[in-house]
């Protein structure tokens, strides 16, 4: 009960934050908002890399379905569905269709995830990889070819309906739902299939079904970032989902620390800024950013936080150390 | 009565028969021991039993049920648990940890009471938790609760191993090399920790070891493998002195050039 106390009290005080800021300049808003997308598709990946070890490069194809899904609905049902529900003031009857839309979406991904997963996961390793990175493309180009939603042409007139509140609401929802989830013995038992597969198995774990749960997890809240994206840039083009998407989500996962929520959201936050950061540089912006990584990787070659978490006691702890 | 069953059990490699036409059978609160050279097929035997390999053919029966093509996961929820030749701990992971997710099978909040974090779910790790701790305690590895597994010496690995398996509430546990990479001191201890923990948990024992000091001292009855086969069977006095069995160790030759 306490931690559901604090929980709610955390959420109401970035909610603020979050109202705050929009009256930031708009160029700083815009990549807080990014950041906030990021850092949500981090987090769900890193579910699936970091905490099932199951390495999977197809997380941009769950953001598209998610997110074509979920702009879909708002482009061709919205209207019907906000006249349902006209007795109620404007604002909050869009406000309550996104949010279902949203979870459309999400729950679009996440059987997308589990119908890709239960076939995929037998493998392991680089081969998962490359089935995963496949399947991804398959996604991409098959909406490439749908009509429906644009195909090459891409998919204009989204409603604009993310602003930087709800990508706060969504971000603080999946860094708590991870972040208990991994905590508890369901978590143990992802977190056991990392460490080795066989002996999971021995000590009666469903390593099969809680790879595919981590999955779908996983591939829901991709579609919930998918959908936070689409209604933000207020249309959506195949392009935006290549497999370079899915890398560069990985390098803010690994970058973070396989198998820290925490270290997620810190990668995330890097790699939104310093593309923007080195934007002074021109020419030589992509070969500093490229040195960051490598020069980042060498120095903390498991990621910023490694496999542990950010948290009060052990930054107090870490000053206290400095001090002595 | 008998708790596992085994009947004509095969299983082959390509063309090499790993196992073939065996048949034994396990009786209740027993500690039974396989022992045979190397490549006789004793890790193979316990793969077959725990589900990670299909036999060719035969049957396994465990408490009177046919478990051959069940699930490793499944037949460890029917009661049977194992070790590895090499623990394999589960080895980032803290000492309390490692004996937590073996407890999972009795783990029953849903997931979307975990994510609402329900008073159930609180009250369900806290018992998960102080039952793990009382297992450590039993064996010995209460001081090490938080430390992480692979900081563990050799010998404790092992403990823990057999701690996790116990953890899952076995009826029947398969110990696999137990005493393999341990000292004299350190077998003997390990030898008083199993007669213990049979008679604690209530327990069936099936035991591949190669330390003979180890066999000879705690197991009552003996199958000697050799090739896929059993080639003698008895009270560890009798397969000392059976022939075949000198002979599997020795080899044949040996003896003629003596004579």
């Amino acid at each position: 009960m306490k931690k559901n106390i604090l929980t709610i009290i955390g959420l109401v005080i970035l909610l603020i934050l979050a109202e705050l800021s929009k009256n930031l300049d708009p160029y700083l808003y815009q990549i807080f908002v990014f950041f906030g997308i990021n850092s949500i598709l981090a987090m769900s990946l890193n579910l699936i890399n970091g905490f099932t070890g199951q390495f999977s490069l197809g997380h941009a194809g769950f953001m598209a379905a998610g997110g074509y899904f979920s702009a879909a609905l708002s482009v061709y049902q919205g209207e019907n569905l906000l006249r349902l529900l006209s007795f109620l003031p404007r604002g909050l009857a869009q406000g309550i269709v996104f949010f279902v839309f949203l979870i459309l979406g999400g729950l679009f991904a996440a059987i997308l995830g589990i119908l890709i997963g239960i076939p995929t996961l037998r493998l392991k390793g680089d081969y998962l990889a490359i089935a995963t990175l496949g399947l991804g493309e398959i996604i991409r180009v098959f909406i490439l070819n749908l009509d429906v939603v644009g195909g090459p042409r891409g998919f204009p007139g989204i409603p604009k309906l993310t602003d930087i509140t709800w990508v706060a609401f969504w971000a603080f929802i999946c860094f708590i739902m991870i972040f208990r989830l991994i905590h508890s013995s369901h978590g143990r038992a992802i977190v056991s299939i990392r460490e080795d597969e066989t002996a999971s198995e021995s000590t009666g774990i469903n390593t099969t079904y809680y790879k595919v749960l981590a999955f779908s997890i996983g591939a829901f809240f991709a579609g919930v970032a998918g959908g936070l994206f689409a209604h933000y840039l207020m249309m959506l083009h195949p392009s935006s989902f290549t497999f370079m998407r899915s890398i560069e989500i990985l390098l803010m996962v690994v970058l973070g620390g396989l198998g820290s929520i925490t270290g997620s959201v810190i990668g995330a936050f890097i790699l939104t800024i310093l593309p923007e950061a080195l934007r002074g540089f021109a020419q030589l912006r992509l070969i500093i950013y490229s040195l960051t990584l490598i020069i980042l990787m060498l120095v903390r070659p498991s990621g910023i936080m490694g496999n542990k978490e950010l948290s009060f006691y052990r930054l107090t702890k870490f000053f206290q150390k400095r001090k002595e | 009565m008998s708790i596992l069953e085994i009947k004509n059990l095969s299983c082959a490699f390509g063309g090499l028969m790993a196992v073939s036409d065996l048949s034994f059978s396990v009786e209740k609160n027993e500690i039974l021991g396989i022992i045979g050279p190397n490549g006789a097929g004793k890790t193979t035997v316990f793969n077959l039993i725990t589900g990670f390999y299909l036999p060719l053919k035969g049957s396994i029966i465990f408490n009177g049920e046919n478990i051959v093509g069940l699930k490793p996961y499944q037949i460890t929820k029917l009661g049977i648990a194992r070790t590895f030749q090499n623990p394999r701990l589960f080895k980032e992971l803290t000492v309390s940890q490692n004996i937590m997710i073996a407890m999972h099978k009795g783990y029953k909040v849903p997931l979307l009471k975990v994510l609402l974090s329900t008073k159930q779910f609180l009250k369900e790790e806290s018992i998960q938790l102080e039952k793990a701790e009382e297992l450590l305690d039993f064996f010995g590895l209460y001081k090490r609760k938080n430390e992480i597994a692979k900081n563990l010496p050799y010998g404790e690995q092992r403990k823990l191993e057999i701690a996790r398996a116990i953890a899952t509430e076995p009826k029947l546990l398969l110990l696999d090399e137990p005493a393999a990479g341990m000292n004299l001191n350190e077998s003997l201890e390990l030898i008083n920790l199993i007669s213990v923990i049979r008679d604690k948990f209530n327990l069936t024992i099936l035991l591949i070891e190669h330390h003979m000091e180890v066999v000879m001292d705690i197991c009552e009855r003996i199958i000697v493998l050799d090739f896929g086969m059993k080639i003698a069977e008895g009270s560890p006095e009798e397969v000392k002195n059976d022939p075949k069995v000198i002979e599997a160790y020795l080899g044949g030759e040996v003896r003629s050039v003596i004579h």
